[in-house]
């Protein structure tokens, strides 16, 4: 065995610790993030006492809160929570997507999720009123994020079945069927916004760029159940992922069960992307940009990649979720705006730095 | 030996064209097994035919009796491993990696470390241990050609420990090798075959392929044209009817690249 093998043999018995420490990290950041989030805002609250109400009410002692326990139990922390699980969602769920269309600058949005998502929405906010209301009565609240679930994993699962052929889907269809959509839901959402009055339109135009402004214990409490199941389920995909990368074929030769790697990948994107979009709106570039960051960083192994992108995913929506809301305070801007602001210069600069061009 | 692969009337359609055409084979252990033909002679379908990548319209291809396509992936990658003709990646993984992704989820009772030294030993036997800290997409063709030859290796190191009867499927192995490194693979695989290994290869350069098989698999337009011993297939009247050359003697040049303007004379 020659030296640099064996060099190389003890770089990567380190393998496991390096990650381990990278995790480490990543969740340390998370933590600091979050302390930050709880103590920022209209109403400043200092760490230690942050710290304090916190510890608190985790160990059950909630009988002396003042204000400013309340404005952080009850105000910041299920907004945090569900920036963390949002956050994670999105994040994971770009490294899945981009591991199964073999490209690193594939989208969750690409398998027609958020389109299905947002035009479900845009449908209730502008037809609700008329349609709906004559038959069931008044539209309850939850009216609209049920709607939007629904639809993301209605348009996901006719993509699926669109580029499905004898048991083989076809990835390259599924993306261009996804475009085709993506183009007729912006059709139908400009004829929407057209049609739609004032109070409709700024509904609209909230959803489309999304916002944790909504945040209450019951939505975090509602998303949970259907986030956290794919968080934990997405790890286990890291070694069909890895395999994936050289190929299909090359990935079958290697054992990897690709058409049900394929049908979980897609699963839990589009139940996680759904449930995100269905409680906060559209939030883009987070799904893009996290991965390909901790690519440059850590390398392409899935089963670093996957776990460390839902950690710094949760980080960056949160902080950037805490710039929103105290940037212009007591208003806020809406997420969304913040996330492309940051994403879109970065990807074209991602696109700039690739050799050669790109390939799907 | 007796023959464990068994191919039966296979037959592959695409575009309304029968790709493979009624062909039957069956390969022993320890064989050593060369397909040839022109362009488009059906050579790379029938490679994945046998490696059960691609499910047959026809016929069928038994493992030991067992229908290829009943077999679990994960079975059957313990027992065959595949090298494509071109592999990329969109990803920065490293050589190392790469490598180790033929003993991922392969094997039975293998360590971290027992996986890690398959995957280094491979590297060593492909003659790219240099580069394993390299990131795979900046390597050369070549380069990569022998790190997918490395990640193979490593598979069937790692299925050893399951299956004892194993195959190894290559399509062009040699394409984009410099000589030093064509004649090292071509050694390390006819090594394999003489463990009992059976190893089933497209190549292109007639030359090398008489060398080497002890079998020739001669396709032309999807069909067996024949099959048999170098001698018996590589015949003068073959060559006109199959690859439209004229060679002035029976015998082949004995020089390993007098053939290489002929080998990539077009169809006929």
């Amino acid at each position: 065995m020659t030296s640099v093998a064996l060099q190389q043999g003890r770089a990567r018995t380190g393998f496991r610790e390096s990650r381990a420490l990278l995790l480490t990290a990543l969740a340390g950041l998370v933590l600091l993030v979050s302390l930050v989030a709880l103590g920022l805002g209209a109403t400043g609250v200092p760490l230690s006492r942050t710290l304090s109400i916190v510890t608190d009410a985790a160990m059950g002692r909630t009988g002396a809160l003042g204000g400013d326990g309340l404005i952080i139990l009850q105000v910041r922390l299920p907004r945090l929570l569900l920036g963390l699980l949002i956050g994670a969602a999105l994040a994971s769920s770009g490294a899945l997507m981009q591991g199964l269309f073999r490209n690193p600058l594939a989208d969750p949005g690409l398998i027609g999720v958020s389109a299905g998502a947002a035009l479900a929405a845009a449908t209730t906010i502008v037809l609700g009123d008329a349609l709906l209301v004559p038959l069931i009565g008044p539209l309850p609240f939850t009216a609209l994020p049920i709607g939007a679930f629904a639809g993301g994993l209605l348009t996901t699962l006719a993509l699926y079945l669109v580029a499905t052929r004898s048991g083989r889907t076809s990835i390259a269809t599924m993306l261009l069927a996804g475009v085709a959509f993506g183009a007729l839901s912006g059709a139908v959402m400009g004829l929407f916004s057209y049609l739609s009055d004032d109070r409709q339109l700024r509904d609209l135009s909230f959803w489309s760029l999304g916002s944790l402004s909504g945040a209450t214990w019951s939505k975090t409490m509602t998303v949970a159940p259907f986030i956290l199941p794919t968080l934990l389920a997405t790890p286990f995909l890291a070694r069909g992922l890895n395999a994936l990368a050289l190929g299909e074929a090359e990935a079958f030769h290697l054992g990897v069960p690709v058409q049900r790697v394929k049908a979980l990948a897609i699963l839990l994107v589009a139940v996680a992307v759904g449930a995100s979009v269905a409680a906060a709106g559209m939030i883009g570039f987070v799904g893009i940009v996290v991965p390909h960051v901790l690519r440059l960083l850590a390398g392409a192994d899935h089963r670093m990649l996957l776990p460390a992108s839902a950690l710094l995913g949760a980080a960056l929506l949160v902080a950037a979720d805490t710039v929103a809301r105290t940037m212009v305070a007591p208003a806020e801007l809406p997420i969304g705006i913040l996330t492309a602001a940051i994403g879109a210069p970065f990807f074209l600069w991602l696109l700039l730095r690739r050799p050669g061009g790109m390939a799907l | 030996m007796s023959a464990f692969l068994e191919a039966t009337d296979l037959t592959y359609h695409s575009g309304g064209r029968a790709l493979v055409d009624c062909i039957d084979l069956s390969f022993a252990s320890g064989s050593f097994t060369i397909i040839i033909g022109p362009n488009g002679a059906g050579k790379s379908t029938l490679l994945r035919l046998l490696c059960g990548e691609l499910a047959p319209a026809r016929g069928a291809v038994r493992w030991d009796g067992e229908k290829l396509h009943m077999i679990p992936a994960w079975r059957l990658a313990h027992r065959r491993a595949v090298m494509p003709q071109a592999s990329d990646l969109n990803f920065p993984f490293t050589v190392f990696e790469v490598a180790s992704l033929g003993t991922q989820g392969i094997g039975r009772g293998l360590s971290r470390s027992d996986r890690q030294r398959l995957a280094l030993e491979a590297l060593e036997q492909a003659d790219v241990a240099h580069l394993a800290p390299r990131n795979y997409q900046t390597l050369s063709g070549g380069e990569r050609q022998r790190v997918h030859f490395a990640r193979v290796l490593a598979q069937l190191a790692a299925g050893r420990t399951l299956e004892t009867q194993q195959a190894l499927f290559l399509d062009e192995p040699i394409a984009s090798l410099d000589l030093k490194h064509q004649l090292a693979l071509l050694e390390t695989t006819r090594d394999l075959a003489r463990k009992g290994l059976a190893v089933i290869a497209v190549l292109h350069d007639l030359q090398l392929a008489s060398n080497l098989a002890d079998n020739l698999i001669l396709l032309h337009q999807g069909r067996l044209v024949t099959r048999g011993t170098p001698e018996a297939v590589l015949t003068p009247v073959t060559l006109i009817e199959v690859f439209g050359v004229t060679l002035r003697s029976n015998a082949l040049p004995t020089s390993p690249w007098t053939l290489a303007t002929a080998q990539e004379h077009p169809a006929a």
